[in-house]
């Protein structure tokens, strides 16, 4: 949904960052309005996936320059688990298996970390428990995942889902989908775009990562950007999420040796 | 078991193990077994005073239906306890022939710890364990010189036993501890060390287990906060097609030294082994872990797995590990690995981009590196709290 008069969450301007002494991303620009749903394509090792690791403040990634505001505050002064408690929340493409560390605990740490920041109550195991039963129906996920240790013998599909359980817990104001879809059979994409879909209001911003349109079919962008060689070639509506399906990204080699970038 | 037959019975062994130590001298680095071993602390031990005081006990109230007893270095253990249908002391005869029969069975000789055990040990519970049991809970705390204990357990064909030994010290003080399973056919133990300390006690305990046919052992120890520590475990398959399952976690902070050496050998064949070895090392602490596995050639078709995993929690600390496998059988499977690492700084990440500090991150992938080997404890181990002390003894 696009207001032009809704507030301005993410702001990022000539973004670049490295990775091991390696830039990847050159000059991102981009901005994210509450309620919008913005949709990165691009190949692989376009940036993609930098550019969401960087916003959530990836230790092994390297600002080199630029700016990001999140509502108006340097993203970059705070730490990832101040960004986290302040709304930034990022869905990763390969969420991390954690052995021993219990499902349910994790999310109860996480849910109140955040809930502190929101001057809302913190929620003892008990209260935590109907919360967390309540939201599990936003992904149609089994309560037994809760007993299991954080994503450990998850198939792609489970991992997935719990990634938005915690999306739904955290309710966070903007929301980085790394490659959500990946790795997802049609039926598991279509619970996970659900759940993405219940969560996304006038409030919040949705950022989705992806390769392809299929996701976008589920969830329909208002925003889509086509990355390459770490900055955004072309911005369109989600039309041009549909050209890509059929001409696929052949006129981005053209278009960035017009450029000489490639 | 009266004390005067415990007497009666240490007696020559006290004998026996004084002149082998005067024989063995103390340890040094020449020996391989010894190596890595911070030697000095080993002789503060080797010079202690023997304990004659009872320690009072820190121990946690009693969980309904587990028969806890005490060995305190000074009074007999079974004196005011009805012991429950199924448990007896071994009598003098049998104790004779029973004792050092399975550390004869684990190849167990010439070793300095044992004949220190031999010389020293002052008091010696045997029990003979005839079907299913109670849970049984064996209490030894040290808080000044050194206590030294023997125990003996004879579990009958089809006996099941759960076992829950604890093991604490404070300050200048140590423990030398000998325990002897003989597990008869079918037989079925449950066995948990915990052992945790305030970083000035010393541990040493050797257990030698000998398992008979179809006979299913599974220990499980959990070491902490020793100055120096050394936990031997040695299990012998006497005609192999029995299953063995170790499962270790050491946790060692400040100049702790702790080290585990367990020893397994298939003597026939079709046995099984699962072995995981934790060692988690902070501060300038040093851990030690050494895993021998035997496979002759009669031990066809052996099945043995064992795993060392190593945390490093400081630039400081220090780990040590290494297989040693000997299999001379052909048709067996043989997997072991060894891993050290740091935490995992793309678990630290995902956690903390939910929000969660990096200190809090940290101390929660500590909780789940430990509670994998915590919770395989026998469940009445849960009275003495065993995670919340051994992440204490990290905090601190």
């Amino acid at each position: 949904m696009i207001r032009p008069d809704a507030e301005l969450l993410l702001d990022i301007t000539d973004l670049h960052a490295s990775v091991e002494d390696q830039p990847i991303l050159k000059g991102v620009n981009l901005q994210v309005r509450s309620g919008e749903i913005h949709a990165v394509m691009g190949r692989n090792g376009s940036g993609k996936s930098t550019l969401s690791k960087v916003l959530a403040g990836h230790p092994a990634y390297r600002v080199t320059s630029g700016t990001v505001l999140y509502r108006g505050v340097n993203l970059f002064e705070l730490e990832a688990e101040e960004r986290a408690r302040l709304g930034v929340f990022l869905g990763f493409q390969y969420p991390v298996e954690i052995p021993g560390v219990s499902n349910l605990e994790f999310l109860r740490v996480a849910t109140n970390a955040r809930r502190l920041k929101r001057n809302l109550e913190e929620l003892d195991t008990f209260d935590f428990e109907d919360h967390v039963q309540e939201r599990l129906k936003v992904v149609q996920m089994d309560p037994a995942f809760l007993e299991r240790s954080v994503n450990e013998g998850f198939s792609g599909g489970e991992k997935k889902r719990n990634e938005i359980l915690q999306m739904a817990l955290l309710e966070p104001v903007v929301a980085i989908l790394d490659e959500t879809d990946s790795g997802l059979d049609i039926d598991a994409l279509r619970i996970v775009a659900g759940g993405v879909n219940q969560l996304a209001n006038a409030d919040n911003a949705t950022l989705l990562i992806t390769h392809y349109q299929r996701l976008l079919d589920e969830i329909t962008p208002d925003y889509v950007h086509v990355m390459a060689s770490g900055r955004i070639l072309r911005t369109g509506g989600r039309e041009l999420a549909l050209e890509l399906e059929q001409t696929g990204y052949d006129w981005v080699d053209k278009e960035l040796a017009a450029q000489g970038v490639a | 078991m009266a004390v005067s037959t415990s007497e009666h019975v240490l007696a020559p062994v006290q004998q026996r193990g004084q002149v082998a130590l005067s024989r063995l001298g103390l340890p040094t680095r020449k020996d391989e077994a010894w190596r890595l071993t911070n030697l000095s602390r080993l002789e503060a031990v080797a010079r202690m005073p023997i304990s004659n005081v009872a320690t009072a006990s820190d121990a946690p109230p009693r969980m309904d239906g587990v028969v806890r007893l005490v060995l305190d270095g000074v009074n007999d253990p079974l004196e005011g306890v009805t012991l429950p249908e199924g448990l007896t002391p071994l009598e003098p005869k049998e104790l004779e022939l029973a004792l050092g029969h399975s550390l004869d069975r684990c190849g167990w000789s010439d070793d300095w710890l044992i004949e220190f055990n031999h010389a020293s040990a002052h008091q010696l519970l045997a029990l003979r364990v005839r079907g299913t049991v109670p849970p049984l809970e064996l209490v030894v705390a040290a808080a000044s010189g050194l206590i030294a204990t023997r125990v003996l357990l004879v579990v009958e064909e089809k006996a099941q036993l759960e076992l829950l030994q604890v093991f604490s010290g404070r300050g200048e003080a140590a423990h030398s501890h000998l325990l002897e399973v003989h597990l008869g056919q079918e037989a079925q133990m449950n066995h948990g060390v915990l052992a945790c300390a305030d970083g000035l006690a010393s541990l040493f305990a050797q257990l030698a287990v000998e398992q008979e046919p179809r006979s299913a052992y599974s220990l499980t120890s959990v070491v902490q906060g020793w100055s120096l520590g050394r936990i031997e475990p040695r299990v012998v398959q006497v005609d192999g097609q029995a299953s063995t399952t170790l499962k270790g976690l050491a946790v060692a902070d400040v100049e702790q030294q702790l080290a585990v050496h367990t020893s397994m050998c298939f003597e026939g064949p079709d046995g099984e082994l699962d072995q995981l070895q934790k060692c988690l090392a902070a501060g300038r602490s040093h851990t030690i872990f050494n895993g021998a596995i035997n496979v002759p050639r009669k031990a066809q078709r052996t099945n043995a797995a064992q795993l060392s995993r190593n945390l490093l929690l400081s630039d400081r600390a220090r780990v040590d590990t290494k297989p040693e496998l000997e299999i001379v059988a052909d048709d067996v499977r043989c997997a072991h690995g060894a891993t050290v690492s740091q935490l995992q700084e793309d678990e630290l990440f995902y956690l903390r981009s939910r929000g969660i500090g990096a200190s809090d991150a940290a101390v929660l992938l500590l909780r789940g590196a430990c509670q994998e080997v915590v919770d395989l404890l026998p469940t009445h181990a849960t009275a003495w709290r065993p995670l919340e002390r051994v992440l204490e003894g990290l905090a601190s």
